[in-house]
């Protein structure tokens, strides 16, 4: 990795809460996943000097203020603490913030939590009026929830390159298929086409099936320095995270994305080479010194199942219009060339959002060690997570042992 | 919630209350659902209702909805924003329904919920995308990318004024196929 620009922190724990309507307090996942990763790594929460919580905004004020929610659930340690919210991305940033401390020498060992408890049906704003929140307004003036922009990508890529509803359909069969052995999903089921086309569409042109539902559920990884990672694991080597990309968009934003009512125009400067989803990867593959042909395994954002399909194209597996190809070919299942979403995906979990970005890292992890039971990808070497979430957030990160 | 009794302005046509024309015999009071973002032209007028952005004259860069504050463009904070009517044609970027009822704060206006389109309309001088519900008469199956579509103000759902009780027509931009349109 001679051309990586930044240095590799280690993966030592990676913990996870099962995902499911469990309907308790998010801490309790929190403090499950967190144990779990503890015990993962073999290293005692006193021995932790560094939380990064990620935060919920369906739960009250411990939601908002995670990581000291998380470390007072743990028994305060006197351990300063963050917390972070970056929609989809809150976990990669609480991951992110994890690693500025290690690589500045500031800690050995961090802690990074997310979890929550969420509520029935299409996620939606906070209550009360507010006429300045995007958020707000895109439901009241619109309609348009979030499967709403889900639909205007997948129907772009039927009317751009001929995708059916059929390619998304086999992206949901793939991924029911991958989480059957998974212990953590929430949906372990095979589905196929038939279940998919039988589903009552939700947003042209996709159906209930093609779009992830929302989970409770609770995700942590224990990171440290490469030192200390070596004194405690003698000769084992450790899988690392070689790259954290929470980039935003560059001006001028052409894509419509949520919650906005319209894109930037390109009309007085013209739009940046890569789109955002692009942007999000290409800082990942810079800092980890590697390219998308160096990729073996990956967990991406499958919000709907026609999303898996745009995330083929802006991480550089196939060029655009050429991701009908990667699935119609099984490219991208368990036993293919490059698996994607051996989980499972949130087509298994639905989505449980400051937990699913670490999720993702702790499944790549699970891949990386060889230890995914039941979904374990041909001997991976490097792996990639990608994600997107409203307000200008994503974030990929990349694994490698 | 809305609370404004004002009297209609005659004068006022970018998203002022106006009355509903002579020519429906629904005469219950129109306001925009939202203020500022679109003009409203009077009943009877030839003029075309139209969103209004601001452009940052530096850059030439327009903004929808309108950006009052301060340029979004990166090194032209300190550029002039001038309100500017947006044009009011463009081309189907993508489209989709809203086949469920949305949550709120969105206003049931039927029950049961009737599915209704949403489109992103692509405008070629402004170089950007710009989303609206498509009038109800209008289905997923009638669209295509690339169709031409046009602005148009059209009921969003209508209130009831707590005060007076009236009942309000809140309107809202929509978009609508242009008829004999370019379809590509």
């Amino acid at each position: 990795m001679s051309n990586a620009t930044v240095d590799q922190v280690a993966v030592l724990g990676a913990g996870m809460h099962p995902w499911g309507k469990w309907g308790r307090n998010f801490v309790t996942y929190g403090v499950a996943a967190a144990q779990a990763a503890l015990e993962d790594a073999g290293i005692d929460w006193k021995d932790v000097g560094f939380v990064a919580g990620a935060d919920t905004m369906r739960n009250g004020y411990p939601g908002y203020v995670s990581g000291a929610t998380f470390a007072q659930a743990l028994g305060w340690t006197g351990i300063p603490v963050t917390s972070t919210y970056g929609a989809c991305a809150s976990g990669a940033m609480a991951l992110d913030a994890a690693r500025q401390r290690i690589l500045s020498g500031m800690c050995d060992v961090a802690l990074v939590v997310g979890a929550d408890t969420t509520p029935k049906g299409f996620l939606k704003p906070n209550v009360g009026g507010r006429e300045d929140d995007p958020d707000w307004l895109r439901f009241k003036l619109l309609g348009a929830s979030n499967p709403t922009y889900f639909a205007l990508y997948a129907r772009r890529r039927m009317e751009l390159y001929g995708a059916t509803q059929d390619d998304f359909a086999a992206v949901k069969v793939k991924n029911s298929r991958h989480g059957l052995g998974n212990p953590y999903a929430r949906y372990r089921k095979e589905v196929t086409a038939e279940d998919v086309s039988a589903s009552p569409l939700v947003a042209s042109p996709l159906r209930l099936l093609d779009i992830c539902a929302t989970s409770d559920g609770g995700a942590a990884m224990v990171l440290t320095s490469m030192e200390y990672a070596r004194k405690h694991l003698g000769d084992k080597s450790p899988v690392r995270i070689s790259a954290i990309s929470t980039v935003t968009p560059t001006f001028p934003n052409t894509i419509i994305e949520m919650p906005e009512f319209a894109t930037d125009s390109a009309a007085g400067i013209p739009a940046p080479d890569l789109k955002f989803k692009q942007a999000i990867g290409h800082a990942a593959y810079a800092q980890a010194g590697i390219g998308p042909d160096d990729v073996d395994v990956a967990e991406v954002y499958d919000l709907s199942t026609a999303l898996e399909l745009d995330w083929y194209e802006d991480l550089g597996f196939c060029g655009p219009g050429e991701a009908e190809k990667l699935i119609r070919d099984g490219v991208t299942t368990l036993d293919g060339r490059l698996p994607v979403n051996p989980s499972g995906g949130l087509a298994c979990f639905g989505e449980a959002v400051p937990a699913q970005a670490i999720a993702q890292v702790c499944e790549l992890t699970w891949q990386l060690r060889g230890e995914a039971e039941g979904r374990q990808a041909k001997d991976p070497k490097v792996g990639i997570t990608a994600n997107q979430g409203l307000f200008g957030h994503g974030s990929s990160v990349i694994l490698t042992r | 919630m809305f609370t404004q009794t004002s009297e209609p302005d005659q004068d006022q046509t970018i998203a002022g209350p106006i009355m509903s024309g002579e020519s429906t015999t629904n005469t219950r009071r129109r306001l925009p659902a939202v203020e500022g973002w679109f003009t409203v032209p009077e009943a009877g007028s030839d003029q075309s209702p139209a969103l209004i952005g601001t452009l940052c004259r530096s850059s030439g860069t327009y903004f929808f909805p309108p950006e009052r504050v301060m340029s979004r463009a990166p090194g032209h904070s300190d550029s002039d924003l001038v309100d500017v009517e947006l044009s009011t044609r463009g081309k189907i970027w993508s489209y989709t329904d809203a086949q469920y009822q949305p949550p709120p704060p969105y206003v049931p206006v039927s029950d049961p919920h009737v599915p209704f389109a949403i489109a992103a309309v692509e405008l070629e001088k402004e170089k950007m995308v710009v989303m609206g519900q498509v009038v109800p008469e209008v289905a997923v199956a009638d669209l295509r990318v690339g169709m031409e579509m046009e602005l148009v103000i059209d009921t969003l759902n209508v209130e009831t004024d707590e005060e007076t009780g009236e009942e309000v027509e809140m309107v809202i931009w929509k978009w609508k196929p242009v008829e004999g349109g370019s379809a590509s």
